[in-house]
């Protein structure tokens, strides 16, 4: 590891949290500013958090809490191999596994609330999963390399090789985001027809644990859509950050346009984007690298 | 930081008419946007921080309220919105009620008014407010643990009883 690969790390590691409850903190203000609400104050998903973690620590089963963990470790453990310029793939199959940990502790409880969120999980997995992967690949295609130092070290941004990817990336990542569909497992929407499904049963500073794994999840995601920006100028941070806002913006504005989308649009939708926008422009990358 | 920045709400209808629930219902809309104080309205216990009841508890459903209750983590505070919640209002002599939220749970705010008014409803979660930084300040020098249904109903057999002996 490299020692800005280290700084990146430690940075990651210290001030995510706090970046991802003021992205989401902004969204949430947009979001009700696009309702005509005044909205809540910037910094309340970091209220919220803290708040959970101020109360009892109460747990259906011992296992559930030992699940809830691992889903935080492994989640924090992908963004910190993102951003020390490891392996994408091992960021990605981290992430997933990350997402399994989850699953397995809303099972474990044995709720049928919990257990249906649990499914519509694993439906969402199956939905942006091969988008996820494209997109690992798409990046070897453009610079050789599954590594991301060595992809932040190309000449031109790669969103002008892989537009495709980029598309079919930012299309999942609404869903990854759990901002839509409304029906999802834990979507962030004020609706109650699962009960937050997967996290349902989880209480207390143990949901506190799955929130802050979240929040790690969105600094890595947009870490990835920022990856289609940074090239070997340090400048282009800068137009990173820029698209980063305007790809929060759309997302939002989606959601809003779009409230009532459920699971099976959503598969529908994820794999026929994944399809056309992520395979097209896979073709016309081999097609190129011949 | 303020346990009452960011109050989470679990609305549940014992035996209410619907006048009580509607009220509150509204008083939760994007409309009124209590999203501005932090509040979100949840359907899940393990989630939320204060329990409005709105109706009296009969004998089917005093499980349920129990359950709710003790499936919520400390601190929490229980509001009974209207009369009925309050105890059984118009409902009260009826053979299946067993009267007010307070006959089966630890009621913390007690909100008058038939139905209750979105001016007292408001007045009444302020209050709980409150409470809920209170007992978190309590809850945190280890001075508070708050009664599980179980022990709350104990408490109510051994005060009767008392109550007859004194008699
Ligand atoms: S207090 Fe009045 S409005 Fe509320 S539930 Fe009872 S009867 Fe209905």
């Amino acid at each position: 590891m490299t020692m800005i690969g280290m700084i990146a790390v430690i940075i990651y590691l210290v001030i995510s949290p706090l970046i991802a409850c003021l992205i989401s903190g902004v969204d949430r203000v947009v979001t009700a500013r696009m309702q005509g609400r005044k909205g809540p104050k910037l910094m309340q998903p970091w209220y919220d958090i803290v708040k959970l973690f101020a109360k009892e620590a109460t747990s259906v089963n011992d296992m559930q809490k030992i699940l809830v963990m691992a889903h935080c470790f492994f989640a924090i453990f992908s963004g910190a191999v993102f951003f020390a310029g490891g392996d994408i793939l091992l960021v990605l199959f981290a992430l997933t596994m990350a997402e399994v940990f989850l699953v397995l502790a809303a099972y474990s409880v044995n709720a049928a609330y919990s257990e249906l969120g649990a499914q519509r999980e694993l439906l969402q997995m199956m939905a942006y999963e091969p988008m996820t992967l494209l997109t690992a690949v798409g990046f070897y295609l453009s610079t050789g390399s599954f590594k991301v130092e060595d992809i932040i070290k190309t000449d031109i941004p790669l969103i002008i090789k892989m537009p495709g990817f980029f598309i079919g990336f930012c299309f999942i990542l609404v869903i990854k985001m759990r901002k839509s569909p409304f029906d999802l497992a834990t979507s962030h929407h004020a609706h109650q027809e699962v009960i937050k499904g997967l996290t349902g049963d989880l209480s207390g500073p143990v949901y506190g644990f799955s929130e802050l794994a979240e929040l790690y999840e969105e600094v890595l995601m947009l870490g990835i859509v920022g990856l289609f920006f940074v090239t070997s100028d340090p400048l282009s941070l800068a137009g990173a950050a820029a698209a980063i806002i305007i790809v929060m913006f759309c997302m939002s504005l989606t959601d809003n346009i779009f409230p009532r989308v459920k699971w099976e649009g959503m598969l529908k939708a994820a794999w026929i984007v994944t399809f056309f926008a992520g395979g097209a422009n896979l073709v016309v990358l081999s097609l190129l690298n011949r | 930081m303020r346990i009452s920045k960011s109050p989470w709400l679990l609305h549940y209808d014992g035996s209410s008419c619907n006048g009580c629930d509607i009220e509150v219902l509204a008083a939760t809309t994007p409309r009124f946007d209590v999203e501005r104080f932090g509040i979100i309205n949840t359907g899940n216990p393990r989630h939320a921080d204060i329990f409005l009841c709105t109706g009296g508890v009969n004998s089917q459903n005093k499980d349920v309220v129990r359950q709710i209750y003790d499936q919520m983590p400390d601190p929490k505070v229980v509001l009974a919105c209207g009369i009925c919640a309050c105890d059984g209002g118009i409902f009260k002599d009826c053979y299946n009620i067993m009267g007010g939220t307070d006959t089966v749970i630890p009621v913390d705010v007690y909100v008058p008014g038939c139905a209750v008014r979105p001016e007292a409803l408001i007045d009444g979660v302020v209050k709980a407010l409150k409470l809920l930084d209170e007992k978190a300040e309590k809850m945190k020098r280890g001075e508070y643990k708050s009664l599980t249904s179980a022990e709350y109903e104990a408490a109510r057999r051994q005060d009767a009883a008392e109550e007859k002996n004194n008699a």
